[in-house]
């Protein structure tokens, strides 16, 4: 297998940091080794996030994947495809939640949202899947699935079987909300 | 053996219980919270969150005395606060393994400033171990405690952002249970007065110099030797970005960075052609490293500011630079009081007011950000009340009319409180704000001495803040609900204008913590689109088509918004 470099990114408060747990067990469980960065602290508090998952057959050192590196980027949110777009390898895919989160300076005026998002990352790199992962998980039970949805909907471009996925999902949510993440899971995968 | 995948933090902790450690004081702060958190989880550890890093360091100290083997974390400006029993505990030595854990942020994610807390080390004589990933995490811990005890010394376990923060594959082992050691009091070596204290430097250099001899032979230090062209002498998360970038260098990596393993260092200088040092921060190696007439290059080529990465490493060296789609100009997204913070509607009243706000380390210092601007200085911990005291000695009573301190409750233990003694004795007429949101907010939610429980999550006693500030010499306190605006508007004139030293407690717990009815509010047909509601920064409160409208999905119900709007326009969703 080669090395996968997935890079997670979003909001602080929407779940990307369970989604990087759930990757690292799926890799431990295949027999690799995995490292994972990922922020604490000050900028959890709806600020820009981002985690690092980096797989390989061989050790990984370093936990940072780095400006066109990423052979997957997950963007929970469009300005966040948008910013991060840089760390997308050649060829690499990208999974994208078509939801805007305004930041403060664009509340406030400040700045603009940039506009077409969606259009300049399909001009800009090959494989681009954009989805409405926060109208998928309303369907589901609840927005706070829009993770899995988007778990989902990565999970066809890597070589895990899904059985894997299935199974690491149901040992990191808690037992009541299994199903719901399941069917959030199984929505994102079709998509 | 099994294997878990680990943030590093937990890593330590694990580290921690393998090591038969018996007691954990700390103070929380990012990055090394989760070490001292995980570690409650273990039974067989007495874990425990202390009011600030000095007592955290002096309970682990105690308990070595004690004899048993016992750790204190924090972030690196909290070993500022530690660094008075850190010096002395270096020259006293320990019974039971004694382990000073300290995080580092380089790059300033989740800090005031970027301070390198080697050099504390180093000036405080204490071995230093610096492990490069979550497995060295636990490795080194269990390391740290056997140098302790075979060496009589504190041990500095020195740690990151990137190496707390980043997980792996750890490999889990049994708890080693260890005897607490017999007392024998032994007024030579623990009392640190005058006399003693000479003969304790004396001790302490000697084992430095011994560790210093030995380190030739630390499995912690290792040499890699491959091309013989470039030499790199790297420790932690740097060394990871060196393999990354340029794997086939030879490297020599060290564990042990205090003393500098020199024999080492002198024997991998001779066997490569030219030597670079890498290490993020100021030249601590580097200058060293000369000093012992090698020619190194370092802070010629990479930058004493923020982290480093292997991009950097590898066009440093080979100029080699990766194709991808440029940077786009992007706004910011900078963090936000959450959605139903109680800290808004006090920060929303400052504002109004244009008070001057002596600010301090908590979630509030986002108070200071636009749209609410209302905080004028932070500095570090505690240092909200005295420097609106100083600010009102500089600039007379009627600028303390203008000035309040504002800080949060686990803040104001920390060490607010000894500023408000001081205010009291040296006759200030200023207005302190302690915001009691029942919690430890920023660093995720850790307990203190007013919630009422401890670091395991047993009922503990809770200390009544607003009797804690009478006794400090408060004279007039006044507890308000940071939602209810018009109390919280009418405390802070009132408290103000007062010729007196008051303190006001703004009491709601995190909206994280306690959760709102979480029935949205939203904007009606009323709206005149005057924009007020934004002015209070609610991450909920968005402008579509230029008005404001409210999104559900952020929302929680907390209502400050229809306290805000001059219309009546913003009301709760009937469904």
């Amino acid at each position: 297998m080669k090395d996968i470099n997935i890079l997670i990114v979003g909001v602080g408060g929407q779940g990307t940091l369970l989604a990087s747990v759930i990757l690292g067990k799926i890799a431990l469980e295949e027999g690799f080794d995995v490292k994972l960065a990922e922020v604490h602290g000050m900028a959890q508090r709806g600020g820009s996030v981002v985690t690092h998952v980096r797989i390989s057959e061989k050790e990984v050192a370093s936990p940072l994947i780095e400006e066109g590196g990423a052979d997957v980027i997950v963007a929970f949110e469009e300005l966040e495809a948008y910013r991060w777009i840089p760390y997308l390898k050649k060829g690499g895919a990208m999974f994208v939640n078509t939801q805007q989160i305004k930041p403060m300076p664009v509340i406030l005026g400040a700045a603009d949202y940039p506009e077409d998002v969606v259009g300049f990352l399909n001009a800009n790199a090959d494989k681009v899947t954009c989805l409405d992962a926060l109208g998928m998980a309303t369907e589901c039970g609840s927005q706070k699935a829009v993770n899995t949805v988007l778990l989902g909907a990565m999970a066809r471009e890597l070589p895990f079987p899904k059985e894997t996925w299935i199974k690491q999902i149901e040992s990191t949510v808690k037992p009541k909300f299994i199903e719901l993440n399941k069917k959030a899971f199984e929505k994102g995968y079709q998509a | 053996m099994e294997k878990k995948i680990m943030l590093g933090n937990e890593a330590f902790a694990r580290g921690a219980y393998e090591a038969g450690v018996k007691v954990i004081s700390s103070y929380p702060g990012t990055p090394s919270t989760e070490v001292t958190e995980s570690a409650a989880n273990y039974e067989e550890i007495h874990v425990e969150w202390a009011p600030n890093e000095k007592v955290g360091t002096e309970v682990a100290v105690g308990a070595s005395i004690g004899g048993a083997r016992a750790l204190s974390c924090m972030k690196h400006v909290g070993l500022n606060v530690a660094a008075d029993p850190f010096y002395t505990a270096a020259y006293t030595g320990v019974t039971g393994g004694l382990v000073i854990l300290v995080a580092d942020d380089n790059g300033c994610h989740s800090s005031q400033n970027e301070q390198d807390s080697r050099y504390h080390g180093r000036a405080a004589g204490v071995p230093i171990l610096e492990p490069a990933n979550a497995q060295e995490c636990k490795d080194f811990m269990k390391y740290a405690f056997d140098m302790s005890e075979q060496y009589d010394t504190p041990v500095l376990l020195r740690s990151n952002t990137r190496v707390s923060h980043s997980r792996g594959i750890v490999t889990v082992e049994e708890r080693e249970e260890r005897e607490v050691k017999p007392y024998e009091k032994n007024i030579q070596k623990y009392v640190a007065m005058p006399a003693m204290a000479k003969k304790l430097h004396i001790a302490q250099e000697k084992r430095l110099n011994q560790i210093q001899e030995d380190s030739r032979d630390f499995s912690i230090n290792r040499m890699e030797i491959n091309d013989k062209k470039i030499g790199i002498i790297t420790s932690g998360i740097c060394y990871q970005y060196v393999k990354e970038a340029l794997p086939k260098a030879s490297v020599l990596k060290m564990g042990l960075i205090n003393p500098l393993p020199k024999a080492l260092i002198q024997e991998f200088a001779g066997q490569v052609e030219e030597v670079y040092v890498i290490e993020e921060g100021n030249p601590f190696f580097e200058e060293q490293i000369r000093a012992m007439g090698i020619s190194a290059k370092g802070k010629d080529l990479f930058t004493i500011q923020g982290e480093y990465s292997a991009n950097m490493i590898r066009k440093a060296f080979t100029g080699e630079e990766p194709k991808h789609v440029p940077a786009q100009e992007a706004p910011g997204r900078p963090p936000l009081m959450c959605a139903g913070c109680p800290h808004r509607g006090l920060f929303h009243v400052l504002s109004k007011l244009k008070k001057t706000v002596l600010g301090d380390i908590g979630c509030y210092t986002l108070g200071s950000l636009p749209p609410m601007s209302a905080m004028d200085a932070c500095l570090c911990m505690g240092a909200s009340i005295t420097m609106a005291h100083g600010f009102e000695k500089a600039r007379g009573k009627a600028a303390a009319k203008d000035t309040v301190a504002v800080l949060g409750d686990s803040t104001f233990f920390h060490s607010g409180i000894t500023g408000l003694i001081n205010m009291n004795y040296n006759q200030s007429v200023g207005t302190v704000i302690v915001l009691d949101n029942r919690i430890t907010g920023m660093t995720g939610h850790q307990d203190n001495p007013s919630t009422g429980k401890n670091a395991k999550g047993q009922e503990a006693p809770a200390i009544d803040i607003a009797q804690l500030v009478k006794a400090c010499g408060a004279k007039h306190v006044v507890e308000v609900d940071p939602f209810d605006l018009d109390a919280v508007e009418k405390a802070v004139k009132e408290e103000t204008a007062r010729e007196a030293l008051s303190v006001i407690i703004t009491k709601r717990p995190c909206a994280l913590i306690v959760k709102q009815p979480d029935v949205p509010y939203v904007i009606t047909e009323d709206c005149k689109n005057c924009k007020k509601c934004l002015s209070i920064g609610c991450p909920a409160i968005e402008v579509a088509d230029g008005r404001p409208i409210i999104a559900p999905e952020s929302c929680v119900g907390c209502g400050l918004c229809e306290d805000v709007c001059p219309f009546d326009a913003i009301e709760m969703e009937v469904k």
